[in-house]
């Protein structure tokens, strides 16, 4: 239970949050945008959608599952702010 | 009441509101004149961050930019939302924890090093400044079109209200009056979508209104828009791409850690009480920033389709579908007394025709309809948001609203971006490098008064926009790109990073950046003295210039790793610097400076 520890698992939540972060823009968004547009929501195809919406709410949903990963961390490993 | 008496009244109000919260939240230390006392509520500071964040390029350029660059355009609403991500996860906590007042200071530190402090406030100084001339020019703008006064009185009156709460209460007033433009612009700006989106599509919320179909029939309102605009030749809205997909995937990466890396946007996250709050203040920043930007797609794509029903009123190619220049609707006239809506009639039929003369295939087919090329020969894509309104036939107070709220969104990212310059000037280069000894009395008036001349300096460029200002997104999101982020995340992820390599990186990545912006837009943006040309067949793999900070932020961190490798270690105590940064306990402490 050391701040080594603290620091390691803190780097790997980042990671898969920065993937998520990079796979509904980059990916979605850019790379696969032409594949995924053969699948439409409502009026647009799924690409789309992820370039112009899907990805700000997903970066939303990341930020905020970050603030609870953390703050849940911090007292794991008693590293937290006097309340 | 009339649209100019509506529109002051409104305007009036709005500024006296600003003016009546710099009395009451004036600053009183350094604290609070540079982090409003750390004592901001992490929703409120969400919604402050939001108003900084969101300037006269959001509110008003960026539907414009959707309009007409449809699918391209998601560069600028994933690159300037997907940078608070990175500030959430890798920047904002740590810096909080740090627990000092500017950006500069923390480079300085960390790197124990002043000549990197003061290579970080040139960066701060020049991104910031290049960044505040678009604003003060926003705010020209909006006078002279709607209240009738000329473009130097509305700048006057603008730098007035920003001196009156930026200099009398710093970060505290800025704070507290951004909430309150904050809550106007955003009223302003759905307020018009949702009865455009209810016209248009029949549903109220714009957001689902783009997935919808029209509210006369059972086509899809994007697929309609993709047929409007592509039988007049243009590019199909939801597939033209911005230059090439690796010149897309570079713009996005070079906003998002642009965004990350801008001084005015991370100092906000200086002013919460606890390492806890920075967090959450990222995710409620985005939270009101979103609102704006999954609304921004819907103004934008029912704008280009008003605009181009309005003038293509039937079939194609029917001489009578093409609206006559007489009979042109009321805002059309008013546009084109600004000069930034222009027709001629190229076939001197009387009506008008608006096509893409470009398009090789398509022009067979016109010059069999008797169209002699494109008649609407200026459609600034800048009047979109401001004319949709009076585009969709909504009433006066509605128009009002959004004048308000455009100023709102100019006057609190211009206050933001002027706080971040006063602050380095008085806090890093007087109190940080040449008068260390000065009381804190001292330097909140120097603070206070290189807040009045950082106001000067911008108003001064607004009436006299320098040859550079068109380049100004290039040059703020580059070097924050290139030099800033990368020094920033570095420092609190790689403790081998020492005082040389963070110079020669920070250095290595500004140069490459601006060597590339200004070889193909010319040195200093002066016109003929760029050496490669701006044309797209000498840029490299196709990345255009405002592009290119992500591949200057590439280089500044592994010149950063590779030079810090090849000189001495980082010293013990700055190890245990960022070991500390790294858990938030202690927060409070550090605090105090």
């Amino acid at each position: 239970m050391s701040k080594s520890d603290y620091w390691k698992e803190n780097l790997r939540l980042v990671t898969i949050l920065l993937a998520i972060w990079f796979a509904v823009s980059f990916l979605f968004g850019i790379i696969l945008v032409d594949v995924l547009n053969t699948i439409r929501v409502g009026g647009v195809g799924l690409g789309f959608w992820f370039a112009q919406q899907g990805s700000i709410y997903t970066f939303l949903a990341l930020i905020f599952v970050y603030t609870k990963k953390m703050n849940a961390l911090d007292r794991k490993y008693n590293v937290h702010e006097e309340d | 009441m009339d649209l100019s008496t509506l529109t002051y009244w409104f305007v009036g109000t709005t500024f006296a509101i600003y003016i009546g919260i710099a009395f009451w939240a004036r600053a009183t230390t350094t604290g609070e004149f540079y982090v409003a006392g750390k004592g901001i509520n992490p929703v409120a500071n969400g919604m402050a961050t939001a108003a900084d964040w969101m300037s006269a390029a959001s509110f008003i350029s960026m539907a414009g930019l959707i309009a007409f660059n449809g699918y391209g355009a998601s560069v600028f609403l994933m690159g300037w939302t997907g940078g608070y991500v990175l500030l959430a996860l890798l920047l904002a906590p740590y810096l909080r924890k740090f627990g000092k007042f500017t950006v500069p200071e923390f480079i300085g530190e960390r790197y124990y090093s002043r000549t990197a402090r003061i290579v970080a406030v040139v960066c701060l100084i020049l991104a910031s400044i290049t960044y505040v001339i678009g604003q003060m020019k926003g705010i020209g703008v909006a006078f002279s079109r709607f209240l009738e006064t000329d473009y130097d009185t509305g700048l006057y009156i603008g730098m007035g209200i920003v001196f009156i709460y930026s200099v009398m209460g710093g970060m505290k007033g800025i704070t507290y009056t951004q909430i309150a433009q904050y809550c106007i612009l955003i009223f302003a700006y759905t307020v018009p979508a949702i009865f455009i989106s209810l016209n248009i599509t029949g549903n109220p919320v714009p957001q689902l209104g783009i997935l919808s179909t029209m509210a006369d029939g059972n086509t899809y309102m994007m697929d309609k828009l993709n047929l409007v605009v592509s039988e007049l030749g243009f590019n199909e809205y939801t597939t033209q791409v911005l230059g090439s997909k690796l010149n897309m995937f570079a713009y996005t990466l070079t906003l998002m850690i642009g965004t990350a890396g801008l001084p005015h946007v991370i100092i906000r996250f200086f002013t919460v009480p606890k390492v806890k709050d920075a967090r959450s203040t990222a995710g409620w920043a985005l939270v009101f920033i979103a609102i704006l930007y999954t609304t921004a797609p819907a103004v934008g794509s029912m704008a280009r389709l008003n605009l181009m029903n309005t003038i293509q009123t039937g079939p194609v190619g029917e001489v009578t579908a093409n609206i006559e220049y007489e009979k042109r609707p009321q805002w059309f006239k008013n546009w084109e007394h600004t000069g930034l809506l222009k027709f001629e009639d190229k076939n001197g039929d009387g009506r008008i025709q608006y096509y893409n003369d470009k398009n090789k295939d398509f022009a067979a087919k016109a010059e069999s309809f008797g169209w002699k090329g494109n008649e609407m020969v200026k459609v600034d894509r800048d009047i979109m948001v401001l004319a949709n309104p009076e585009i969709a036939n909504l009433p006066n107070w509605v128009i009002a609203l959004v004048v308000a709220g455009g100023l709102a969104a100019a006057l609190s990212t211009a206050a933001g971006l002027l706080l971040a310059i006063a602050s380095s000037i008085s806090h890093d280069l007087l109190k940080g490098i040449f008068k260390p000894d000065i009381t804190e009395k001292q330097e909140l008036l120097a603070g206070r008064i290189a807040m009045a001349g950082a106001i000067g300096m911008a108003g001064y460029f607004g009436l006299h926009p320098p040859d550079f200002a068109a380049g100004t997104v290039a040059i703020a999101f580059g070097l924050a790109a290139s030099s800033i982020f990368p020094a920033l995340m570095m420092g609190i992820f790689n403790k081998k990073v020492n005082r040389t390599g963070a110079v020669a990186g920070m250095v290595t990545g500004i140069g490459i950046t601006m060597l590339y912006v200004f070889q193909h837009k010319g040195i200093m943006f002066i016109p003929g003295t760029s050496f490669l040309g701006g044309m797209s067949p000498n840029w490299f793999f196709g990345i255009s210039p405002n592009a290119f900070g992500c591949v200057g932020a590439l280089a500044n961190f592994a010149v950063a790793i590779g030079v810090s490798r090849m000189t001495a270690p980082v010293p013990e105590h700055i190890q245990h610097l960022v070991e500390d940064i790294r858990v938030p306990a202690g927060a409070g402490a550090a605090s105090d400076h």
